[in-house]
């Protein structure tokens, strides 16, 4: 199982693709992907899950962790996501309180 | 006590029941999630979110039996599947140390401002709401997760 990334620059968006499943096995890439973005300077980051096939509990800590990272550095993380699987588990554990959930690149990009 | 070679099957579980044994590590999760949505997918009275929701709870009682095995080592994690006309039934079982849900620590409300500051307990929280009814059992054998999802029963064709 593969979790692939793409990064784009947008204006003062660094955009982050997932393609994939995030779990247990793969999550440790996805934040090793943040934390390098954050360290080369990146603060304002949008992850795109559009993407993602599969996520789980630890492919949402590794989102907070990544969104506490960003705030620590007065930036921000800014998610993409229409599907309802995927929103779902946002929904439940109360996250979209937490996070900011865009439909599409262009409206995360657009603020 | 089982026979050698001889698996230990909980009270009540029949033939036509599926066990799947994984080793404890990260990389075969994947493979237990595929399989339970596999057998789900062949019931024809289970719609595609029922089955995405059985998938992501299995998923998580699977991560936390792996983690449960500080460290991992040549440990095991055995889902069993039951089959029945009006629920299905997946127990995950693994032989580590075992906790109590209970005392699971308390984590700030999602309202909170230091929510954020948490990045682990969702887990537990989203198997709950996901399936109809999960059961901890818990001993210094390990811990047992049931997670059952009840399937209304549907009107046979030509009814």
């Amino acid at each position: 199982m593969d979790l692939g990334f793409e990064v784009d620059q947008r204006g003062s968006y660094t955009v982050l693709a997932v393609r994939g499943e995030v779990d247990v096995y793969t999550a440790p890439r996805l934040r090793e992907r943040l934390i390098e973005l954050v360290s080369q300077g990146s603060h304002q980051v949008v992850v795109d899950l559009e993407g993602v096939d599969f996520l789980d509990s630890t492919g949402l800590g590794v989102l907070v962790g990544g969104l506490k990272r960003l705030r620590s550095h007065d930036g921000d993380m800014i998610l993409v996501c229409t599907q309802p699987r995927i929103l779902k588990v946002f929904e439940i554990t109360g996250l979209t309180k937490v996070f900011s959930i865009h439909d599409t690149v262009e409206s995360a990009t657009a603020g | 006590m089982a026979a050698a070679g001889e698996a230990v099957r909980p009270l009540g579980w029949d033939e036509a029941d599926v066990e799947l044994e994984i080793p404890a590590r990260a990389e075969y999760v994947s493979l237990a999630r595929l399989v339970v949505s596999s057998l789900a997918s062949s019931r024809r009275d289970l719609a595609d979110d029922r089955i995405d929701d059985l998938k992501l709870a299995v998923s998580e009682a699977c991560t936390n039996a792996i983690e449960a095995y500080e460290p991992a080592g040549e440990e095991r994690v055995v889902l069993h599947w039951r089959d029945e006309q009006d629920r299905l039934e997946v127990d995950v079982q693994d032989h580590g140390p075992g906790f109590d849900p209970s005392t699971l620590p308390e984590r700030p409300s999602v309202a909170d401002p230091m929510r954020p500051n948490y990045e682990r307990g969702l887990g537990v929280p989203l198997m709950r709401a996901l399936v109809d009814e999960v059961e901890f059992a818990s001993s210094d054998d390990g811990t047992s997760v049931i997670m059952i999802l009840f399937c209304p029963p549907v009107t046979p064709d030509g009814e």
